[in-house]
């Protein structure tokens, strides 16, 4: 029965208020550890479609009399279009129509940043439109442009007051404290670059918009679409069948969608408008730089008595301050803590969430600041944590946290730091790191699913929700094959259209196994309730085999309906994990090699352990990235984006991947639904930076403080170590390491 | 415009294109083989390989005109054994890049049956994977053979 209730929805981090109609979630929550399909590996169902180039892409999406639309961006980081004149554009061959700043939402007059949309164009094919953007007879206005965050921070530009926060006594605290570290913490600017890049496809069929597109949230588009188009929602058809990443990208939909709505209205053509792949570095969103000035204060045995930050999000144009003091605020027991987080507006493109926005950046700093004080305690680093374990979210007790069982699980990947060392040499230094994380991820309402069982012993699950590559198709396959005491390969999932099922949640903040498995499980309990009553009126005990029951359906299908229940109030129901990680490097050159990597989260149950490891690879792999080799450069000058290919943007390939240990505590959350589980999606990038500078520290005592590690900041650090050294030599100091 | 004579996956095709069509865009614009990505357009990643005679070609950055070989495509390797391999080891999460991951693979196997390790991280380090399914790929190109 529908209830309403007054209740916190978060998503990446970010909390309202909200009236939610839920649904109750009576299901007792299965036994821990594997049953009989749910918590056993399983391939993903549409693998092989996939594997083969048959699963078909919002790039893939061809409607008969397509045109192709393309986008006139800023070559400035901040400029007014003074005048422009579309027709030497409406002029070419091939062209069917154009659009000034202020015909499609997005198109703007104002240019906040290079790369920003003002106009477009659509033509018979690519090549036709992108010529035609050359020939629109533009005067800009330059404006003036900021681009440094600190100063956008003196002068108060803001993207949003800033979040303060404070308990205790920070002051009495600090000045208490026997032993205080304070150090600058940089990040850098990263790219999703998502190899399916922003695009979509639109045709008015009638008055209704039919959208294909790239998009972790089908319901959020449509709900956008309509309300910057003013249509009624239902008029707004939206299809992602198959979407080639996002990473927290592609939540809504933007100035290509918009784009090619409006010019597929004055058309009357579908029309197709994808962002190229250098589009996609400067205008597609990024996890923005920080700064982060912290300070910890301790006690001698350790107990941290306050902790102190100060955090910049350079979030750019627009986008939202993300919630870099997240872990300084949450990660460990501690009663004085004060933050302050500026989101700071710049003439640069947008911010978008990335993949645990704020927390993989606020990590970075607090868990190195983490070890730099227990190299000034001359305490060992994993039992440093242990003396500060919260046990509760300020308070809120936590609906689960097996951060402890980790720790267990990670001492004997911790212990192997002593034969590691030893095997250093004069030029590879070798050392180990760790991490902790703290993240959300346990979903929430509302989110539906509808489970039809025909007779043939088959079930199919019925969704409007979105795969974007973490195997949703096949987890909730899982759980309904679960429920229904069918084997895997008898239960369909079909999700990926609007207009084919009920409303599901995003696939973002990693919400989507906790927020729609349990709706999932629910409409597959309500369809075998119903199949156990018929099997009761044929005679049959009621657990007899679903094909057994309902062979004589004929025609008549059983319709399930399952909604997903509440969270449970009054508790904190957050994701836990460890990393330790192997670093070798070299103090010649710079270099730095992540040789071995050990992950052991804290999730809840798992649905299945192949797609659960394969996460926490991919999250590994994105975070070396992060850490040792991406950074999308800007121009400090011009505000102009100098990296804008993939060969300037350096990610992972097959040879960077470090050997990769992945262990979950695999217990169900019990207070959380009637699944248990939470989600996956980002915990496993969290920790990757500090537990690699952990590592370089522990190796080679130097303290890299900003990401990327380059050569140069290793051999930055390096100096830096060795001067230290000296400087403890004329003191008759020992040496340290 | 200049006729365009190509063989793919075995099949002949005769085409009338602007010289300067890359091979990316015949496949999958005028032959309907959408199983090959364009990811970048230009050449830095390795979604649109192909293999032109058994060697693997980045299709995006090559001339249509100036093939000169037998094009096959992810369409004509689905019955290899290397499909059913990444299956297995879960070397797919979004997808995108696959097809040319296996495309790449294909060639390798081809040249050399039993790669190891440091072999397949040498030739597929030109094929990116963002999702981070490498250690999957290299345990399907180890193990492809069952």
């Amino acid at each position: 029965m529908a209830r309403l209730i007054r209740t916190e929805k978060e998503v990446e981090g970010r909390f309202e208020e909200v009236w939610l109609v839920v649904e109750e979630d009576p299901l007792e929550q299965w036994p821990a550890g594997p049953l009989a399909v749910v918590g056993r590996p399983a391939p993903r169902k549409d693998a092989a479609e996939r594997v083969r180039g048959q699963a078909r892409y919002t790039a893939d999406v061809r409607l008969p009399g397509m045109l192709h639309a393309a986008v006139l961006r800023s070559p400035y980081a901040h400029a007014r279009v003074r005048r422009i004149d579309l027709a030497p554009a409406l002029a070419l061959p091939g062209v069917r129509g154009a659009l000034g700043p202020g015909e499609a939402h997005e198109l703007e007059e104002e240019a906040g940043f290079q790369g920003a949309p003002v106009a477009a164009v659509a033509a018979d094919t690519f090549a036709q439109a992108r010529a035609a953007l050359d020939a629109i007879d533009v005067e800009w206005e330059e404006l003036e442009a900021v681009l440094d965050p600190e100063e956008a921070v003196r002068r108060a530009l803001f993207t949003g007051e800033p979040r303060r926060h404070e308990r205790g006594d920070v002051d009495r605290a600090l000045a208490e404290a026997d032993v205080v570290v304070e150090a600058t913490y940089r990040t850098q600017t990263v790219l999703h670059n998502s190899l399916e890049t922003h695009q979509a496809t639109c045709e008015w069929v009638g008055d209704t918009l039919h959208v294909y597109i790239s998009t972790q949230f089908i319901w959020g588009v449509r709900e956008e679409i309509a309300e910057a188009l003013a249509l009624p929602q239902d008029k707004v058809r939206v299809v992602c069948e198959f979407m080639g990443g996002g990473f927290g990208s592609k939540n809504s939909p933007d100035e290509y969608t918009f784009v090619a709505a409006e010019l597929a209205k004055r058309t009357g053509r579908p029309v197709r408008c994808a962002l190229t792949r250098r589009e996609e570095h400067t205008s597609a969103g990024n996890r923005n730089s920080t700064i982060q000035r912290l300070r910890v204060g301790a006690r001698s045995d350790g107990t941290i008595v306050a902790l102190e930050g100060e955090f910049t999000n350079s979030v750019g144009w627009s986008g939202w301050n993300s919630s870099t003091e997240g872990p300084m605020r949450m990660l460990y027991a501690c009663d004085n803590v004060r933050t302050v987080t500026y989101g700071a507006r710049l003439n640069t493109p947008p911010m978008k969430a990335f993949r645990a926005p704020g927390f993989v950046e606020g990590t970075f700093g607090l868990e190195c600041l983490v070890d730099e004080l227990a190299a000034k305690l001359d305490l060992d680093p994993l039992e440093l944590r242990r003396l500060n374990y919260a046990h509760s979210n300020e308070g809120t007790p936590f609906s689960s946290k097996n951060l402890e069982e980790c720790y267990r699980l990670a001492e004997s990947h911790w212990e192997r730091r002593h034969a590691l060392r030893a095997r250093s040499d004069a030029t590879w230094k070798r050392g180990v790191g760790m991490a902790s994380q703290i993240w959300y991820g346990g979903g929430g309402p509302p989110s539906y699913a509808w489970a039809r069982v025909g007779s043939d012993g088959r079930a199919t699950i019925v969704t409007a929700m979105q795969d974007i590559g973490t195997g949703t198709r096949t987890a909730m396959a899982q759980i309904a094959a679960e429920e229904l005491r069918l084997p895997l390969d008898r239960v369909e999932v079909s999700l990926g259209d609007s207009a084919r099922g009920p409303y599901a949640t995003l696939s973002a903040g990693s919400s989507t196994t906790p927020s729609m498995g349990p709706a999932v499980r629910a409409a597959a309990a309500d369809a075998r309730e119903q199949i156990e009553d018929l099997a009761e009126q044929r005679g049959l005990p009621r657990d007899a085999p679903v094909e057994e029951v309902v062979d004589l359906l004929e025609d008549a299908q059983i319709v399930g309906k399952g909604a997903r229940g509440p969270n449970p109030t009054g508790m904190s129901v957050l994701t836990f994990g460890v990393h330790v990680v192997e670093v070798a490097v070299d103090v010649e050159t710079g270099e730095v090699r992540v040789e071995r990597v050990a992950a052991i989260h804290d999730v809840g149950r798992i649905v299945n352990p192949l797609g659960a490891s394969s996460q926490v690879e991919g999250g590994i792999i994105q975070g070396v990235g992060h850490t040792l080799s991406e950074q999308r450069l800007l121009d400090p000058e011009t505000g102009g984006i100098l990296t804008t290919s993939l060969d300037a943007y350096r990610m992972p390939t097959i040879a960077d991947v470090p050997e990769i240990v992945c262990e979950f505590v695999d217990r169900p959350d019990e207070h959380l639904t009637n699944l248990g589980a939470k989600g996956l999606g980002e915990p496993p990038i969290i920790p990757v930076a500090a537990a690699i500078a952990n590592a370089i520290r522990d190796a080679t005592g130097a303290e890299v403080r900003e990401l990327p590690i380059s050569r140069e900041e290793m051999l930055r650090a390096l100096r830096e170590a060795e001067e230290r050294a000296r400087e403890r030599e004329k003191r008759g100091a020992p040496a340290a390491v | 415009m200049a006729e365009l004579r190509l063989t793919v996956n075995g099949g002949e095709h005769v085409l009338d294109l602007p010289v300067g069509t890359s091979l990316a865009h015949v496949l999958r614009e005028e032959l309907g083989l959408t199983g090959t990505k364009i990811a970048c357009n230009e050449g830095h990643c390795g979604a649109c390989t192909v293999q032109v005679d058994g060697i693997p070609r980045l299709s995006c950055i090559t001339l249509a005109h100036a093939v000169e070989g037998d094009v096959t495509t992810i369409e004509g390797l689905r019955d290899h054994p290397l499909v059913e391999a990444f299956v297995r080891c879960d070397a797919v999460q979004c997808g995108f890049c696959t097809p040319g991951q296996v495309v790449s693979a294909a060639a390798l196997v081809a040249a050399n049956a039993q790669p190891t390790r440091e072999e397949i991280r040498h030739s597929m380090a030109g094929n990116i994977c963002r999702c981070g399914t490498y250690p999957r790929i290299e345990e399907a190109v180890l193990t492809w053979q069952g």
